[in-house]
């Protein structure tokens, strides 16, 4: 068995109830854990897009994705590696104030890490990290040593480098077909 | 003048305008409006009481299945919903239309554990086309077209509609209805290319082995006239899944049999030595592959099927049409060349006289008048005196296996049986759906003792609609297909196969049905004569043997081309016959 790959599935779907249940159900079938997931809309009106990571290999990802573009609702479904999409994700941290009151170096993670503090408190500070994993779990391990309360990190956004719209293209095609039935 | 009307009545003419004049179901709490309107609809929506809810949806897919047409149930919500559960998966499985409505408890009390709740969505989105909740009136018709648009486009399936019980209660406004023939999100009949044309086109016209598999697929589509022009054309034969029987008739001299583990030895051996593979309307289901790392080690594969999730997913294709097999075979018919194949085609012959010697004249032509009938002379006799056009429906284990291969089909849609999901149980609701769609052709249904009892309270639909099924039990006392894996691969240790059965004939006749046992093989013949001149139900209990089994035989993990004639003997070509 091949060492599993990280792979980036975007679905673009109908804004329907019951949807991520629609899509869960194919990966739980063959075992398949979701690493993260996002669902917003996106720039097509009413289409809905879903973000999800998981680590599977390029055959397997492959049966899951048209498993998943077969569902009625769905318009579209892709998978991705790392190489074909620019992605992100955002972390916050939940330090104590006092622990990075005393802290000599704060500014210096602050400004290494490019991170931004959202909020501070006399209680807590929150502090948030946009970037890769490696880059968010860099933090958090340097910001371990502060008594850190809380750690989140949400799930991956996407957009990818092709030069081609997909999902306008078929959306077009789709248009084309309507018409012509509405002629027949 | 008030306009209005109920939810209840806009699902009912609904299903009026969508052409439904059969409904399968069994009412209950939550769906009481619907059928408090049934009511006045009773001249044009003839509604079939089964005896339980599992029934109701094998006799709607019995319906689907024989007519093309899509089948409609309608239960209650909470038990009943779960009911149809088997028989939602079975038609996932199988690709047959069917609408299901279940009652759901008042938008209000959802989540609440209201009375008979389930979460009806939650539990059919992985076992159904789509499933869709109507919590309001207003949103019937959209629901409504849309499911039979889904249902019975594309690759068929089972559609899910669970009917809120304050949206079959609330008025709206009556609005003529309209056929739903487009949804954005999804595409029933993909474009067919012509560059895949050609390029399938090219490998069939360079091919010297090529053999033709053909599924379900080619039936839903209609294209049994062009499959036969396309063989006869480029003088290929033809061998089907067991979904795929009748798509061709029997006695046509290119069709070759059925493939998969008990298929006939010509087209599983042959599958091993072609040099092309084309698959039509089929998902080379493990049952039909064996071993897929040893499947067709020769052949390029040809991959034609409407769902494109099939492609690749347990047999790598070399080539893929994406579309309808009725367009895509009209289209490339004009592409291949006419040739002859005389020598490829003559290579069947020596594998079917193996079958024939060792094989079927073991299971079908016994003569010892005194002996106990065996399973494939039941069905082969039976299948000669019922002639023309009859329709085969089975149930799941040795009866299906024998039956579907000794029967004889000259017709299209002649045979109904539980193929991916294997549902014991399925056959005699299926039965009484089927002949509800085909009134003139006699419906002929093999069973066994068995999956007989799994649903036998429909034997009360068949009392109540004067259904005139024929059914045969072959009856051994045995779960048969589990004895029989017992005996070949379990040092024969019959762990709870041994069956105690009623009195048959005794239940028939508690039923009003007519009845007969047959328990020696001089017996048969007359009594599948009186059967077949009778005009109502009939059951006719075969007793068979125990140590009968189903042959030829691919043990699962084999190739197909290694092939039990019984259980001590591989069929070897080189070996004198």
């Amino acid at each position: 068995m091949e060492q599993p790959t990280l792979f980036t599935i975007a679905v673009f779907t109908e804004n329907h109830i019951g949807l991520l249940n629609q899509l869960s159900i194919i990966l739980t079938r063959r075992a398949i854990n979701i690493e993260s997931i996002t669902a917003s809309r996106c720039l097509i009106p009413e289409v809905h897009k879903i973000t999800l990571t998981c680590y599977s290999d390029p055959v397997t990802i492959e049966k899951v994705v048209k498993q998943i573009e077969k569902k009625i609702d769905v318009l579209k479904a892709f998978f991705y590696t790392d190489d074909q999409i620019v992605y992100q994700e955002v972390a916050l941290y939940k330090v104590p104030t006092s622990r990075l009151l005393d802290e000599q170096n704060l500014e210096e993670i602050i400004r290494r890490h490019s991170a931004r503090i959202l909020e501070i408190t006399r209680d807590y500070t929150v502090v948030e990290k946009t970037g890769h994993i490696d880059e968010t779990e860099a933090l958090f391990e340097e910001l371990k040593r502060y008594d850190l309360r809380q750690f989140v990190r949400s799930g991956r956004v996407a957009i990818t480098k092709s030069p081609i719209e997909y999902v306008d293209r078929f959306l077009a095609e789709q248009e084309q077909r309507r018409q012509n039935l509405d002629r027949q | 003048m008030d306009n209005k009307i109920t939810g209840a009545e806009a699902l009912i003419r609904g299903l009026i305008a969508e052409g439904v004049d059969t409904v399968f179901g069994y009412p209950g709490g939550a769906i009481m409006p619907v059928y408090d309107k049934l009511y006045d609809f009773s001249d044009t929506l003839n509604h079939i009481l089964t005896r339980h809810e599992q029934g109701a949806i094998h006799a709607a897919e019995g319906f689907a299945r024989v007519s093309k047409r899509t089948g409609v149930v309608i239960v209650t919500s909470g038990p009943a919903a779960t009911n149809v559960m088997t028989g939602l998966s079975d038609a996932t499985m199988d690709s047959t239309p069917l609408v299901v409505i279940t009652g759901q408890v008042s938008a209000s009390l959802l989540g609440s554990d209201a009375f008979q709740e389930t979460d009806v969505v939650g539990i059919t989105q992985p076992i159904s086309k789509w499933a869709y909740q109507i919590r309001h009136a207003k949103d019937i018709a959209w629901a409504v077209s849309r499911a039979f648009f889904i249902a019975n486009s594309g690759r068929p399936g089972p559609v899910v509609l669970d009917f809120a019980k304050n949206a079959q209660e609330e008025m709206i406004e009556f609005e003529p209805y309209h056929r739903c023939k487009f949804i954005r999100s999804y595409i029933p009949y993909p474009t067919v290319y012509e560059s895949d044309l050609r390029r399938v086109a090219d490998i069939i016209n360079d091919s010297s082995r090529p053999m033709i598999i053909s599924g379900h697929g080619v039936m839903i589509a209609g294209a049994e006239d062009q499959l036969a022009t396309l063989a006869e054309k480029a003088d290929i034969p033809v061998a089907s899944t067991m979904l795929g029987l009748s798509t061709m008739p029997s006695d046509h001299p290119l069709f070759k049999g059925m493939v998969g583990m008990h298929g006939n030895i010509g087209p599983n051996y042959n599958t091993n030595r072609a040099d092309l593979i084309v698959a039509i309307g089929m998902r080379f289901d493990d049952r039909v592959t064996g071993n897929t790392k040893l499947y067709a080690p020769q052949a390029k594969i040809v991959h034609i099927d409407i769902d494109e999730s099939e492609f690749n997913k347990n047999i790598r294709a070399h080539a893929t049409i994406h579309g309808d097999a009725r367009e895509v075979l009209t289209r490339i018919i004009p592409l291949v060349r006419e040739a002859k194949h005389t020598k490829w085609l003559k290579s069947f012959e020596l594998p079917e006289a193996v079958e024939r010697e060792k094989v079927t004249k073991d299971a079908v032509f016994r003569d010892d008048p005194q002996g106990l009938p065996c399973m494939g002379e039941v069905a082969y006799k039976v299948s000669m005196a019922a002639g023309h056009d009859s329709v085969l429906v089975t149930d799941v284990g040795q009866n299906q296996l024998l039956s579907v291969k000794h029967f004889k089909y000259t017709s299209p849609r002649s045979v109904i049986t539980s193929g991916g999901l294997g549902t014991m149980g399925y056959g005699l609701p299926a039965a009484i759906g089927a002949k509800m769609a085909a009134p003139h052709r006699q419906v002929c249904f093999f069973t066994g003792d068995g999956g007989m009892q799994m649903t036998i309270q429909e034997l009360g639909t068949i009392m109540q609609y004067q259904t005139a099924v024929k059914i045969i039990i072959l009856n051994n006392n045995f779960l048969g297909n589990v004895r029989q894996w017992q005996v070949m691969f379990y040092n024969n240790r019959l762990s709870q196969t041994p069956m105690v059965n009623p009195d048959y004939p005794a239940i028939a006749k508690a039923y009003g049905i007519e009845a007969e046992t047959v328990e020696r093989r001089e017996q048969l013949d007359a009594a599948i004569e009186r059967m077949l001149k009778h005009n109502g139900a009939y059951i006719l209990n075969v007793m068979v043997d125990e140590n009968d089994m189903v042959f030829p035989m691919t043990p699962g993990g084999q190739a197909v081309d290694y092939i039990l004639l019984n259980q001590n003997e591989v069929f070897d070509p080189s070996s004198k016959k």
